[in-house]
């Protein structure tokens, strides 16, 4: 009895005791987002023990607002490079120790020294997958992929174009038609002209992937903006789109992984980060339909045919890339402002 | 004695009311005075973000064009739908009323009802089939027809039209129906013997005796879809943009709320005085 009683306590401190090493992470990302593969997941709990639970957000500023109003509640959140400063500064993520990720050696320098994901003078994401925000064309509708981005204006697709419902994105679009720099736009009524004229051209506005999916396997579109690692899996889902990236350039964005400040689990969350930027990891993820990865020796991993292989391992198309900086307060609502004026005109 | 009982009777009239009451404080007041407080503040009072007592938002709504011509614009469609859905809807409750009788009119009444059970985004997302070009509606229009149609309503003012008539369409059906059935049937057959035509006793009878319950239903329609946002954003495209829209986007994309209860309290505010302009109107029809 005594005995029995003896065994039943020390297995009860087992079983705490190896609860307190294999921690529950929580992980804040887009819904859909890599970090949220049951498959990947369930590698990571083999591994480590560690469980992982997510949660979602539908926009930056949602991130922001959740991150700020649950301090605690998080141990690893995706944060798009250009917002970094922002959570840094207002002091939502903390550094992180590179010494417990041992896979970002093969992350190359130009994007571990990125100066958006090292605000506050230490390096506060792990760069994590990059990519572009261009545009898509319905291969049923086009004999020759078009170059240019002239093709959204062009009368013969009128009512069957699209693009994001977003206002930055909406507008630093223009500034690519209009051949300025996005960080640094210097005629926004140029810009606004632009879209003025692009207006009468668009069907509808698309939210999300799923919209843009569901939009143009109705046929309802010939040319859409979308992002590069969303038309990579559009691609592999079968439909008939093919991503373009035009010679006036496109929009590029940078992805890190973060660690909240306030999370008490920094060692799994690091190991997860390291586990995030895996080659292993990411060439499955890839074939899949993914963006292209941050890890020199992940790219380098996939099979020569693969999306991210062929359009965005090309360097003269990355020359013709303009990456995303911070953008202001004062800006973001200027932005606003115009694209719901635009809207509103309708 | 007779004081003991007014006294007993005010504690059992409030004991029975203090439900209700609770369940307004709690589920409509206190968030409502929330959002209001919400409205007044420069940014949203969470994390370590700085914050101040302003009345910046409202001035927003007066000095920005955009918000004025939204208002409007969303006002002229909650007007249409309104009026679309009495055109429809009072004939629908009359016969419902007047002429059907027995166990048709149950079924028909379930009809009726049945579209008020399944969840309205399910409501709108049908409706997106059926309306967007080669959909249901051109399919079957052309299989039916001798000669070839080209039905593309989806992503225009009609389809959202159309999606927020059939979504409201039972409030006016609902509420006339309960005014035409209180109409004495003698009065009609009075009129009648009296050689009143059908339109006069339609105009002098019927429609006064009704418009309560007409009003009723007009009220519960122009009311929320003037701050329609949903059906909108489905069924418009880029047509699709309204003063609901607007709000939806400062709670969900943009994240600056107190805008957002400020655009609110402003549409409120609008709803209200419409209310009240047009209540003698309605306290006329009354009598």
């Amino acid at each position: 009895m005594n005995k029995s009683f003896f065994a039943a306590s020390a297995l009860a401190a087992f079983s705490i005791g190896s609860a307190v090493a294999a921690d529950e992470i929580r992980v804040l990302n887009w819904q859909g987002y890599g970090t949220d593969l049951d498959w990947a997941v369930a590698a990571f709990t083999d591994k480590t023990g560690h469980t992982v639970v997510h949660e979602y957000f539908n926009s930056e500023q949602e991130m922001l607002t959740k991150l700020r109003t649950n301090p605690g509640a998080y141990d690893v959140v995706l944060i798009n490079a250009a917002f970094t400063p922002q959570a840094q500064d207002e002091g939502l993520i903390g550094p992180i120790d590179a010494s417990k990720i041992s896979n970002i050696a093969d992350v190359p320098e130009n994007l571990t020294g990125n100066e958006d994901l090292n605000a506050g003078g230490a390096l506060h994401g792990v760069p994590w997958t990059w990519g572009l925000t261009s545009f898509a064309v319905n291969t049923n509708e086009f004999d020759t992929m078009p170059s240019s981005i002239e093709v959204f204006w062009d009368q013969s697709h009128q009512g069957k174009v699209s693009i994001r419902d977003d206002a930055l994105e909406a507008v630093q679009f223009a500034a690519i038609a209009t051949g300025q720099d996005i960080n640094n736009i210097e005629n926004l009524d140029a810009v606004k002209e632009k879209l003025a004229s692009l207006m009468p051209q668009i069907k509808t506005y698309w939210g999300s992937e799923n919209d843009w999916n569901q939009f143009m396997a109705a046929g309802d579109l010939s040319v859409a903006t979308f992002w590069s690692g969303s038309a990579s899996r559009s691609m592999s889902a079968g439909l008939p789109v093919q991503f373009v990236v035009p010679q006036e350039g496109a929009i590029g964005w940078l992805d890190g992984l973060s660690i909240p400040a306030s999370s008490t689990k920094q060692d799994a969350a690091h190991a997860f980060i390291d586990w995030m930027i895996d080659p292993e990891f990411y060439v499955k993820w890839a074939a899949e339909g993914a963006p292209a990865s941050a890890n020199a020796k992940a790219a380098a991993a996939l099979p020569d045919d693969a999306f991210n292989k062929r359009v965005l391992g090309d360097p003269e198309v990355v020359a013709r890339v303009q990456f995303q900086r911070p953008v202001s307060d004062e800006d973001r609502e200027a932005y606003l402002a115009l694209w719901q004026e635009l809207k509103a005109a309708q | 004695m007779s004081t003991v009982l007014a006294k007993q009777d005010r504690l059992k009239i409030f004991g029975l009311l203090s439900p209700a009451y609770l369940w307004l404080t709690v589920a409509i007041f206190l968030p409502l005075s929330a959002m209001l407080y919400f409205s007044f503040l420069s940014d949203v009072p969470f994390g370590q973000k700085e914050w101040f007592h302003t009345t910046e938002n409202y001035k927003a709504f007066f000095t920005t064009p955009t918000y004025s011509i939204l208002l409007w614009k969303s006002l002229r469609l909650a007007l249409m739908v309104t009026v679309i859905s009495v055109f429809i809807g009072f004939p629908c409750a009359y016969v419902l009323a007047k002429t059907i009788k027995g166990r048709a009119r149950e079924a028909l009444f379930l009809l009726v009802i049945l579209p008020f059970w399944s969840n309205s985004l399910v409501r709108i997302f049908s409706w997106a089939i059926v309306l967007r070009g080669n959909g249901i509606l051109e399919v079957g229009l052309n299989a039916v027809l001798p000669f070839e149609v080209d039905v593309n309503l989806m992503f225009s003012t009609p389809a959202i039209v159309i999606g927020l008539v059939h979504s409201y369409l039972p409030y006016v059906i609902l509420t006339s129906y309960l005014a035409l059935q209180a109409i004495d049937d003698n009065l009609i057959d009075a009129a009648r013997s009296m050689g009143a035509g059908k339109l006069t006793i339609l105009w002098r009878i019927i429609l006064p005796l009704s418009l309560p319950g007409l009003l009723a239903g007009a009220v519960l329609i122009f009311v929320p879809v003037v701050g329609s946002f949903m059906e909108p954003r489905i069924l418009g495209g880029r047509v699709g943009t309204y003063f609901g829209t607007v709000i939806e986007d400062q709670f969900v994309a943009v994240y600056n709320w107190p805008l957002g209860a400020a655009l609110s309290f402003v549409l409120l505010a609008v709803v209200l005085l419409i209310l009240a302009i047009s209540s003698p109107i309605l306290r006329k029809a009354r009598t």
